[in-house]
């Protein structure tokens, strides 16, 4: 019965991991039609989390990033080469170089870009970079070589973080730039966010919390330094945009689907829905660029910039495009990301932004290894260690089977009275880096998928 | 040789870190770095390091980039 679904032809739009590891997947459940991947950038699928830790610190060229293959995935890559468009009713997909690619399925992998500097004349000017891509990462790599007298970096989510760390570690002198009022408390709430704050500021960052950069200000097309809201300047050979990302759904903008700034909406099945709220049966998404409903979360629509994500969603999509209905699973999967910055391993289980309280439940900050526990209405949400990894997949647990907030004693080093206070999530448009973690409501009708714009 | 770890499955337990210390080091306590393209003459050590993790999270591939740009038709 499933016979034909092992053949005919699938086009994935996107070459990066979620790409990569549908493709492999794909032929694990024994796929063997034609199968073609679309690459906007010219390399094979590489590793993005390397090139904020050791691409910056000098330990590893940009080149050697590259992703290891599970098993060969025998297809036709097209790289350097972006998807234009999508004709649902021919399915086709359309490329810039005017070819179009006929699909019997598709699994829409395009991801997320940096977002830009919102100056264009100012984007320009050398010295003014952005680190999404290998490229992005070589660049900056080779102008922290070069030993500048300070970089701005602006925004302070887990890439201006990460990147500000690797600065401090090479000796450069680094200013940090965020509206919110501190770093990652977009994704990590108050406590965490506090903690963050004091964390840059003993490694010697210059972090300005509560101000916008106004201006980036050049001499002969080359950066000079900034202004900020509060009136005072900056002196910078480098500037760091790091406002998050932008997901890459202009190519899908007419085709009919519940495409938009806020990603492509699917099933838990991983179909596309259209944007009248009717799931597709050939169109697939995965990664970065898919929003999907949760159960965990109230069944949300969630959309995550996280590498397992890319990694579990994909393997899901991959195994439903080729099973038929009663065989085809959920994607289920706890939420989870890792960050590595100032000699700290951050690692979250769950959706921390949803939660109304937080708890201490292991360790404190002022010991600097740490889980902050995340409730939301009385159960667990979401679990963060700072230095404590090991501890994570016990709170998975307790995410996963919705135990009660605050959590059971869970270890001997436990505070004598656990204090729960608010977890101070704020509204994600009061900062500059963009939330990896977006909760982006019930409904996937591309109409309501919009995002103001950021002053 | 081409390896990715899976750092949301890493606990930081460092067999791989005594295995293949020129490829594996920790930074801080628990945070892992690696060389994503280890030196031919690691190779060894990288695969017993993976054999070792306690939780399976370091992935070996002969070379990068899964055959892009080899096998086009």
């Amino acid at each position: 019965m499933s016979d034909d679904l092992k053949s005919g032809r699938i086009v994935i739009v996107g070459a990066s991991l979620a790409g990569l590891r549908a493709a492999e997947t794909l032929r694990d459940e024994g796929f063997t039609g034609d199968l073609t991947l679309v690459g906007d950038e010219p390399h094979p699928p590489y590793d993005r989390p390397p090139l904020s830790k050791q691409v910056l610190l000098g330990r590893v060229p940009a080149a050697d990033v590259g992703l290891p293959a599970r098993r060969p995935v025998d297809a036709r890559w097209k790289l350097g080469v972006r998807a234009s468009g999508l004709d649902p009713a021919t399915k086709e997909v359309l490329l810039r170089n005017g070819e179009r690619l006929p699909f019997d399925r598709l699994l829409i992998a395009t991801g997320t870009r940096a977002r830009p500097w919102p100056h264009p004349e100012e984007a320009r000017l050398d010295g003014v970079l952005t680190v999404r891509t290998v490229d992005d990462a070589h660049r900056l790599a080779e102008r922290l070589d070069a030993g500048p007298r300070r970089v701005l970096v602006i925004g302070a989510g887990f890439t201006g973080s990460e990147i500000a760390s690797a600065c401090r570690e090479r000796g450069l002198a680094v200013t940090v730039a965020e509206r919110g009022p501190a770093p990652l408390v977009g994704a990590l709430g108050g406590t965490l966010g506090a903690f963050a704050a004091r964390l840059q500021r003993a490694h010697g960052v210059d972090l300005r919390c509560g101000v916008t950069v106004t201006s980036l200000t050049g001499d002969a097309g080359r950066l000079t330094g900034a202004e900020l809201s509060d009136g005072s300047r900056i002196d910078a050979d480098v500037a760091v945009v790091a406002l998050g990302a932008v997901r890459n759904t202009e190519w899908l903008a007419d085709t009919g689907l519940a495409a938009g700034p806020r990603g492509v909406a699917c099933d838990a099945g991983c179909r596309a829905f259209d944007m009248y709220g009717i799931v597709t049966d050939d169109v697939f998404v995965a990664g970065d660029v898919a929003r999907f409903p949760h159960p965990l979360f109230e069944y949300q629509m969630l959309a995550l910039e996280h590498w397992g994500n890319a990694v579990e969603q994909a393997e899901v999509a991959a195994h439903n495009m080729v099973n038929p209905g009663p065989r085809r699973r959920p994607h289920l999967a706890v939420p989870a990301f890792w960050s590595s910055q100032f000699g700290l391993n951050i690692k979250s289980v769950g959706v921390p932004t949803f939660s109304d309280q937080v708890t201490v439940a292991q360790g404190s900050v002022e010991e600097g290894r740490l889980v902050v526990v995340y409730g939301y209405r009385g159960r667990i949400t979401a679990a963060v260690s700072v230095n404590r990894a090991k501890w994570l997949e016990h709170y998975r647990h307790l995410i996963e089977t919705a135990a009660p907030f605050p959590p059971e004693p869970g270890a001997a080093d436990r505070p004598a009275s656990p204090k729960v206070v608010p977890s101070d999530v704020p509204d994600p448009r009061v900062l500059s880096h963009g939330p990896t973690v977006a909760l982006t409501g019930h409904l996937p009708d591309r109409r309501l998928a919009v995002v103001r714009p950021m002053a | 040789m081409q390896i990715v770890v899976d750092l949301n499955r890493c606990q930081g337990y460092a067999q791989c870190v005594f295995l293949a210390p020129r490829v594996f080091e920790l930074h801080g306590e628990e945070a892992l770095l690696y060389a994503p393209t280890p030196p031919d003459d690691q190779a060894e050590r990288v695969r017993r390091a993976a054999a070792a993790c306690p939780v399976q999270a370091i992935l070996v591939g002969e070379r990068a980039g899964a055959g892009a740009g080899t096998d086009v038709r």
